[in-house]
C-alpha cells in the first residue's frame, strides 16, 4: 500500500459468515460450529460473572462497616460461598478456553473446526446443566461451605444445599474434561500442512498445557466431590474423624484438582497476554520457546504443589517443606514469562490501543499477583497469612488482575473478529483505566488489612480494621462500574459499531487472514504455512486490510 | 450410498467423514487419540478414591483385612472370569469389524454384552449379601460388626470404600452396556463397515479400560491381606 | 516471634516492590518510548536471546532460594516448641473456644497467659475444623476433630490481643473470637488462683477416671484386666497386631475414644468404646491425669500377671523411651 494510494475503501461486512449462517434459534443452541459455541460459552459466562459479580458487590456492602448489620451471618456466607462458587467455576474456569480458545484454537492452526464439533456443544450443555444445578442451590437455600467445601463442615454440620452444588461442581467438571480432551486432540490431529508445534500461536500452547491439567486434574475434584456426596448422602465415614475417617483427607483430594486450576485459569490468560504482547508491538514473542515451555511447566509443576494450602492443618514439617520449595520452583517459569513479555516491548512499534492497556495492566497486576505468592509459599509467613485477607488479595491479583484482565484484553482484541465490527475506542480505554484503578483500589488495601490479622470469611470484623475496608468497598464500586462499561458498549457495537475489516490491528496470526466474521469453515481453503507465528515485519504487508 | 459400494474409494466420500476432516484414517486418529485421553482421566478419576483406599488400608491393616474376607472371593474370581472372557470377546468384535464381517461382529457384541450383564447380575448378588449381612455402612441401616468389634468403626470405611469403588465401577459397565448396544445397532443398520470400524475400536478401548478397573479393584479389594495379619 | 516474622516480611515486600517497580517502569518506558509513531510501523524483529533467558531464570531460582532457606528458618522455629512449656488445653466448637490450664482453671473465649513464658497450646475440636490465630503473635494453627494440633508462643507484653477462628466454621465463625490476655506473672498466679477451679487438670481426670469406673481394670498392681497406666506416657508399647506405639496425647485420646483401634499386646478388645461418652475436655483431663501417674520408666509390666511375658514386651526401656 503506497503512501500515495487515496483514502482505502471503507471495509464492508463478507457477505456470508457465520453469524449469518442461519439464524433460527436452532440453527443456534444446535450448532456443531465452535465460532458459535464461543458465542454460547460468552453469553453463559457474562451472565454468571454477572451474578458472581452481584454477591460480590453484597460482600463489599456488608464490609464496609464492622458490624454485621447489612446481612445475617447465614446469609453473609452463603453470599461469599456463592460469590465464589460461581466465579471460580462457572466463570473463570470457562471463561477463556470456552470462549476465546473454541473461537481461535481451530482458526489458529488452520482447521475448520475442533476435532469433535459434537462433543464440543456437548460440553457446553454439560456445563449449563451443571450451571443450573449451581443456580438451583442458590435459590433452594444457597450454600454455606465457601467454595472449598471443607470437610467435614460440608458432610456433617452444613444445612445447606452441599448436594446440588456438589453434583454442579461435579457436571461442570466433565464439561471442563471434554473441553480439554477436544483441544489436545485438535491441537495434535488438526493442525494446517505446515504448522508445526514451534509455529504455533503461544496462545494454543498455553492451551495446550490448561488442557493437560483439565484432563488430568479435573477427574480428582470430580471423584473428590462425589465423595463429599456420598457422605452426606448416605453418611459413609470416609471423612468423619469420629468413625476413623480424616477430614484433612479431603483438603487433599480437593487442593489436587484445585491448585493446578488456578493455572486453568491463569495459563490462557497468559497465551492471551503472549498475543497481545505481540500484536500490540508488532514483533515476535521475544523468547518463543521459553514462553512455550514455561507454560508446559507451570503445568507440570503445578500438579506438585496442593499441600502449599495445608501449611497449618497439622501437616508433617517435611511435607510442608517439599510443598513449599515446589511453591517457588512455580515462580521461576511465571517471572520468565513476565520477562519476556516485558522484553518484547523493546524497540516494538507499540500500539496506544485498548488491548495494549490491557496488556500491560494485566503485567503489572500480575507482577504482583506473583511475587505475593512467595509470602505465600514461605511456610513460615504463611502460617501467619494464610486464611487471612492477604490470601484474598493475593488470588484476586491473580484470578482477576490475571485472568480477568486477560479475558477482556483477549475479548477486546478479538472483538472485530468474533462480530466483524469495531466497539467505541474512548469508551474502552476509560472503562480499562477504570478497572484497573478500581482493582488496586478494591485488593491492595486487603494486603494490609490481611497482614494486620483479618481472617477472611468474616461477615463482622474488630473496628480497627474500618479504614481499610471502606477502601475497598469504595475501590469495588469504581471496578463495578469499569465492568459495566464494556457490557454496553459492546453490545451497542454489534449493531452500530464501524465495520473492522479482516485485519484492524495489522498483527499476523491466522486468524486475521480470513474474513471478520470468519466463513462457517473458517477459511476458504485450508491454509499452507510457511512462516513462524509472529512473523512481523516480513508478512504484516500482505495482512493489513 | 451403501456400506457395501462405500468402501470403493476415497473420493465417493464416506458417510461417516465429517466436514472437517481431509479422510477418514485422520478422523480415525483423532477419534482413537480422544479415546486415550479420555482414559487417562478415568484413570486420575479412579485414582483419587484408589488415594483413598490406599491411605485408610496403610492406617488400618488390621480391619481391611478382616473386611476384605467378608467378600465373596468365589464370586469375585467369576466376576474377573467373565470379564476377562468379555475382553477377549470385545476383542474378536473389533477384529471382525476391521474385516468387515457384520454376522461376526453382531454376534460377538453380543456375546460381549452378554457377560457384561452377567458381571453386574453376580455384582448384584454380591450387594444382597452385603445388605443382609447388615455390612452396608450408612443410609441409616444397621452396621453390624459385632465379631471383630475392635474393627467395627474401621470397617466401615472398607466397606465405604468398596461400594463407593465397585459401584463406580459398576456405572462404567453400565455406561458400556449402553456403547455396546448403539454399537450393535450400529453393526446391524450398516453404520459400521471396513472403512469405517473406529466406533468399535474406540469402544473396545473403553471396554478394556472398564476391565482393567476391575482387574486391580479385585486383588485390592478381595484378596490383599487374605492371608496375613488378618487372618485368626 | 513476630520481630522475626516482621523482619522476613518486611523483605519480601521490599523485593516485591523493588521488582514490581522495575517492571512498572520499565513497561512504561518502553510504553512510551517505543510507541507506535505511524500505522504502518512494525517493530524491530527480535527473537529472544539466550544469555538474557538463564538469567532471569537463575536469578529468580536463586531469590526464591534465598527465600526458602530465611522461611524455613522460621518455620522451625515454629514447629519446635522449647523443653520447657505451659501447656493449656484448647477445645473448639462451633463457636466458641474453651481453654483449660493445668490448674483447673477453665475460662471460654478469654486465654490468660503469663508474660516471658513459653506457652503451649494443645489443641482439639468438638466438631468441624476451626483455627486459633493470633495476629500479634503472628501464629496460627488449624484445630481439627480427632486429633491433637500444637502451637506455641511467647508473650513478651502485657495487654489484650484478639484471638481468631481462621478456618470457616460455619453460621458465627466471625463470632468465634475472643482475647488472649498477657499478664505479668505475679497478676497471672493471682487470676489463676481466683475462681471456683475444682482442683487440678489432673485430679479433675482422677475424679473422672473413679466415675467411669475405670480402675476397676486399670490397676495400678498389673492383676487388672487392662494395661496399667502408671508410668506409661510417653513409652513405646507393642501392639496387638505387632506394631509399635508411642503413647502419646494422640494415642491416649483413641484408645478411650474407641479403645479397640490399638490394642497393648495381650490384652482382649473388652473395653467399651467411650465416644460420645466423655467429652473433649474430659478426655484432656483423663490424659492429663495419665501423665499425672508418671512417666518415669516402670519396671512393671503392663500387662496382666497371668499372661506372662511376651516376645517383644517392652520390659526394658528402648531409646524411643523418651520421657515427657
Amino acid at each position: 500500500m503506497a503512501s500515495t494510494a487515496p483514502i482505502a475503501p471503507l471495509p464492508t461486512l463478507p457477505k456470508k459468515h457465520y453469524l449469518n449462517d442461519g439464524t433460527t434459534v436452532a440453527s443456534w443452541l444446535l450448532t456443531r460450529d465452535h465460532k458459535r459455541i464461543a458465542l454460547l460459552y460468552l453469553v453463559a459466562v457474562t451472565v454468571f460473572f454477572v451474578i458472581g459479580g452481584l454477591f460480590a458487590v453484597l460482600v463489599r456492602l456488608e464490609l464496609a462497616t464492622p458490624a454485621g448489620d447489612l446481612l445475617s451471618d447465614d446469609s453473609y456466607n452463603k453470599v461469599f460461598t456463592m460469590h465464589g462458587v460461581m466465579m471460580v467455576f462457572f466463570f473463570l474456569i470457562p471463561a477463556i478456553p470456552g470462549t476465546l480458545g473454541n473461537f481461535l484454537i481451530p482458526i489458529m492452526i488452520g482447521a475448520k473446526d475442533l476435532a469433535f464439533p459434537k462433543l464440543n456443544l456437548a460440553s457446553w450443555y454439560i456445563f449449563m446443566i451443571g450451571a443450573t444445578f449451581g443456580t438451583y442451590s442458590v435459590l433452594n437455600g444457597g450454600l454455606d461451605t465457601g467454595w472449598t467445601f471443607y470437610t467435614p463442615f460440608s458432610t456433617v454440620a452444613s444445612t445447606s444445599a452441599v448436594v446440588p452444588a456438589a453434583l454442579g461442581v461435579f457436571i461442570n467438571g466433565f464439561s471442563s474434561i471434554l473441553t480439554g480432551l477436544n483441544f489436545i486432540v485438535t491441537i495434535h490431529r488438526m493442525r494446517a500442512p505446515g504448522m508445526t508445534w514451534f509455529r504455533l500461536p503461544l496462545f494454543v500452547w498455553s492451551h495446550y498445557a490448561t488442557s493437560l491439567i483439565m484432563v488430568l486434574g479435573t477427574p480428582v475434584l470430580a471423584i473428590t466431590v462425589v465423595l463429599v456426596a456420598a457422605e452426606r448422602i448416605f453418611s459413609f465415614g470416609i471423612f468423619d474423624a469420629n468413625r476413623g475417617g480424616d477430614p484433612v483427607l479431603f483438603q487433599h483430594l480437593f487442593w489436587f484438582y484445585s491448585h493446578p486450576a488456578v493455572y486453568i485459569m491463569v495459563l490462557p490468560a497468559m497465551g492471551v497476554m503472549s498475543e497481545l504482547v505481540a500484536a500490540s508491538c508488532r514483533k515476535p514473542v521475544f523468547g518463543y520457546t521459553f514462553v512455550a515451555f514455561a507454560s508446559l511447566a507451570i503445568a507440570i509443576i503445578g500438579f506438585f504443589v496442593w499441600g502449599h494450602h495445608m501449611f497449618v492443618a497439622g501437616q508433617s514439617v517435611y511435607a510442608a517443606l517439599i510443598f513449599s520449595i515446589l511453591s517457588f520452583l512455580v515462580a521461576v517459569p511465571s517471572a520468565v514469562k513476565v520477562f519476556n513479555w516485558t522484553a518484547t516491548m523493546y524497540k516494538g512499534a507499540v500500539s496506544w490501543q485498548t488491548p495494549t492497556l490491557y496488556a500491560i495492566g494485566f503485567i503489572g497486576l500480575f507482577t504482583i499477583g506473583g511475587l505475593t505468592g512467595l509470602f505465600l509459599s514461605s511456610v513460615g509467613l504463611d502460617i501467619h497469612l494464610t486464611d487471612t485477607y492477604f490470601i484474598v488479595a493475593h488470588f484476586h491479583y491473580i484470578m482477576v488482575g490475571g485472568t480477568i484482565m486477560g479475558y477482556l484484553g483477549g475479548i477486546h482484541f478479538w472483538w472485530p473478529k468474533m462480530t466483524g465490527r469495531m466497539y467505541n475506542e474512548l469508551l474502552a480505554k476509560i472503562s480499562a483505566a477504570l478497572i484497573f484503578f478500581g482493582f488496586n483500589l478494591t485488593f491492595f488495601p486487603q494486603f494490609v488489612v490481611g497482614y494486620l490479622g483479618m481472617p477472611r470469611r468474616y461477615h463482622a470484623y474488630p473496628p480497627e480494621f474500618q479504614m481499610l475496608n471502606v477502601l475497598s468497598s469504595a475501590g469495588a464500586s469504581i471496578l463495578a462500574v469499569g465492568y459495566a462499561l464494556p457490557l454496553s458498549y459492546l453490545i451497542y457495537s454489534l449493531k452500530y459499531g464501524k465495520v473492522a475489516g479482516n485485519n484492524p490491528w495489522g498483527a499476523v496470526g491466522l486468524e486475521w487472514t480470513t474474513t471478520s466474521p470468519p466463513p462457517t469453515a473458517n477459511f476458504e481453503e485450508t491454509p499452507l504455512v510457511t512462516w513462524d507465528a509472529y512473523e512481523y515485519p516480513a508478512r504484516v504487508e500482505g495482512h493489513v486490510a | 450410498m451403501s456400506p457395501e459400494t462405500s468402501a470403493a474409494a476415497e473420493h465417493h466420500h464416506h458417510p461417516a467423514l465429517a466436514h472437517h476432516f481431509d479422510s477418514l484414517a485422520e478422523q480415525n486418529e483423532a477419534a482413537t487419540l480422544g479415546m486415550w485421553v479420555f482414559l487417562v482421566t478415568e484413570v486420575l478419576f479412579f485414582g483419587g478414591a484408589l488415594m483413598a483406599y490406599s491411605i485408610y488400608r496403610s492406617w488400618y491393616p488390621g480391619a481391611f483385612a478382616s473386611a476384605s474376607h467378608h467378600l465373596d472371593v468365589t464370586l469375585g474370581a467369576v466376576n474377573t472370569a467373565v470379564l476377562i472372557v468379555s475382553s477377549l470377546t470385545m476383542a474378536m468384535a473389533v477384529h471382525a469389524a476391521q474385516l468387515g464381517e457384520r454376522g461376526k461382529l453382531k454376534a460377538f457384541l453380543l456375546i460381549t454384552m452378554v457377560l457384561g450383564a452377567t458381571f453386574l447380575v453376580v455384582k448384584g448378588f454380591e450387594y444382597h449379601e452385603k445388605y443382609v449381612e447388615h455390612h452396608i455402612p450408612g443410609l441409616g441401616l444397621p452396621f453390624d460388626y459385632s465379631a471383630e468389634p475392635q474393627f467395627a468403626a474401621t470397617a466401615q470405611i472398607f466397606f465405604s470404600i468398596y461400594f463407593v469403588l465397585t459401584g463406580l465401577h459398576a456405572l462404567h459397565m453400565i455406561v458400556g452396556l449402553g456403547i455396546m448396544t448403539w454399537m450393535y445397532i450400529w453393526a446391524a443398520n450398516g453404520t459400521i463397515d471396513k472403512d469405517y470400524s473406529s466406533p468399535i475400536e474406540i469402544s473396545g478401548l473403553y471396554w478394556h479400560f472398564v476391565d482393567i478397573v476391575w482387574i486391580f479393584l479385585f486383588p485390592l479389594l478381595y484378596l490383599i491381606g487374605r492371608h496375613a495379619s488378618g487372618a485368626h | 516471634m513476630a520481630p522475626r516474622v516482621d523482619a522476613f516480611y518486611l523483605f519480601l515486600v521490599g523485593l516485591t516492590a523493588f521488582f514490581s517497580i522495575l517492571i512498572a517502569l520499565t513497561v512504561i518506558f518502553y510504553f512510551v518510548k517505543y510507541r507506535r509513531r505511524s500505522p504502518d510501523q512494525v517493530g524491530t524483529r527480535i527473537e529472544g536471546g539466550m544469555a538474557l533467558e538463564i538469567t532471569w531464570s537463575v536469578i529468580p531460582l536463586l531469590i526464591t532460594m534465598v527465600i526458602f532457606g530465611w522461611s524455613t528458618n522460621l518455620f522451625f522455629a515454629f514447629t519446635r516448641p522449647p523443653a520447657e512449656t505451659l501447656n493449656i488445653y484448647v477445645v473448639g466448637k462451633q463457636w466458641m473456644w474453651k481453654f483449660q490450664h493445668l490448674n483447673g482453671q477453665r475460662e471460654i473465649n478469654e486465654l490468660h497467659v503469663p508474660v516471658g513464658r513459653n506457652v503451649k497450646l494443645i489443641m482439639t475440636s468438638e466438631d468441624v475444623i476451626h483455627d486459633v490465630f493470633v495476629p500479634a503473635f503472628r501464629v496460627k494453627a488449624d484445630v481439627l476433630p480427632g486429633r491433637y494440633t500444637h502451637m506455641w508462643f511467647n508473650p513478651t507484653k502485657p495487654g489484650r490481643y484478639h484471638l481468631f477462628c481462621a478456618e470457616y466454621c460455619g453460621t458465627k465463625h466471625s463470632g468465634m473470637i475472643g482475647e488472649v490476655v498477657v499478664q505479668e506473672p505475679a497478676e497471672y498466679e493471682a487470676w489463676l488462683a481466683t475462681g471456683r477451679a475444682e482442683g487440678s487438670l489432673a485430679s479433675a481426670g482422677g475424679k473422672l477416671f473413679q466415675d467411669l469406673a475405670c480402675n476397676t481394670c486399670h490397676r495400678p498392681d498389673a492383676v487388672g484386666r487392662g494395661p496399667v497406666l502408671q508410668g506409661l506416657f510417653g513409652r513405646q508399647i507393642t501392639l496387638g497386631d505387632g506394631g509399635r506405639q508411642t503413647v502419646d496425647e494422640a494415642y491416649l485420646r483413641e484408645s478411650i475414644l474407641t479403645p479397640n483401634m490399638k490394642l497393648t499386646q495381650g490384652f482382649q478388645p473388652v473395653m467399651p468404646a467411650y465416644q460420645g461418652l466423655v467429652t473433649e475436655e474430659g478426655v484432656l483431663q483423663l490424659i492429663e491425669y495419665v501423665k499425672s501417674l508418671g512417666t518415669q520408666p516402670q519396671s512393671q509390666p503392663v500387662r496382666p500377671a497371668s499372661g506372662g511375658p511376651a516376645p517383644g514386651e517392652t520390659h526394658t526401656p528402648s531409646p524411643n523411651e523418651v520421657n515427657r
